[in-house]
């Protein structure tokens, strides 16, 4: 699943969209992070960007139901980085298509929804949706 | 994540271990809510911390609007870098009291 560059390791997880599974899909990033070698602190930034992400499809993408989440990892070169990308089949939803929430207003005021993908948004170079094929497509990259 | 408790008088000091995420933040806010009675000088140790999700941020919103509530105080100490960028980038740097 890489886009413009090429592959060197790669590696993929498929498990029910359940935030139950939150820990085995943590485990399984941050086993292969360690293989190619990603600083702690990206690291955790990563883990971080994956709770919201795989804790929001879990939620919202197929209702009271339960459907599976895929998650593909690769490290790029040129530059070098790594990229996780999430599918699942459940209703369509652009995650980057709201708002951003007002990270001003006082504690009374705050809300937090759609905190968690503003979250990903600011500790990831980069994400990306598309629906395709009856599917979500988020993509996300952090360089190293 | 490791939870440890220390009250005094009115005085809450509640240390964090681990990681604030999905799966720890309901029992986190568990622990808070059944501790927080009387309670009017409340710190959050984070020295042990990895790291932080929005869930983990939304336990600490109605803990601060409590204490807000009761005209109670509330820090937070110890937070790493990782903890105190989320902090900066949501904005709770300026809700909460981080030192």
């Amino acid at each position: 699943m890489a886009d413009d560059n090429e592959a060197l390791i790669s590696d993929e997880i498929e498990l029910d969209a359940q935030t139950e599974n939150l820990p085995s899909v943590i485990e399984f990033v941050e086993t292969f992070l360690d293989r190619v070698s990603c600083p702690m602190k990206s690291m955790m930034q990563i883990s971080v960007a994956v709770d919201e992400i795989f804790t929001n499809i879990s939620s919202y993408a197929y209702h009271s139901g339960i459907g599976k989440a895929k998650i593909y990892l690769a490290q790029l070169t040129d530059p070098r980085a790594v990229q996780l990308t999430f599918i699942d089949s459940g209703v369509p939803y652009d995650p980057l298509a709201k708002e951003d929430p007002d990270v001003t207003l006082s504690a009374s005021e705050r809300q937090i929804g759609g905190l968690g993908i503003f979250m990903a948004k600011k500790l990831m170079d980069e994400v990306k949706y598309e629906y395709r094929d009856g599917k979500n497509i988020l993509r996300m990259k952090k360089y190293l | 994540m490791e939870i440890n408790k220390n009250l005094d008088g009115s005085k809450l000091t509640v240390a964090l271990s681990g990681r604030l995420d999905t799966t720890t933040a309901p029992v986190f806010e568990k622990e808070l809510k059944e501790s927080l009675n009387g309670v009017n000088d409340l710190t959050l140790d984070f020295s042990g911390l990895e790291y932080i999700s929005s869930a983990g941020l939304r336990v600490l919103l109605s803990a601060q609007k409590l204490l807000n509530a009761s005209k109670g105080t509330m820090k937070i100490t110890g937070a790493n870098e990782i903890v105190k960028e989320i902090f900066e980038v949501t904005g709770f740097s300026d809700i909460l009291t981080i030192e």
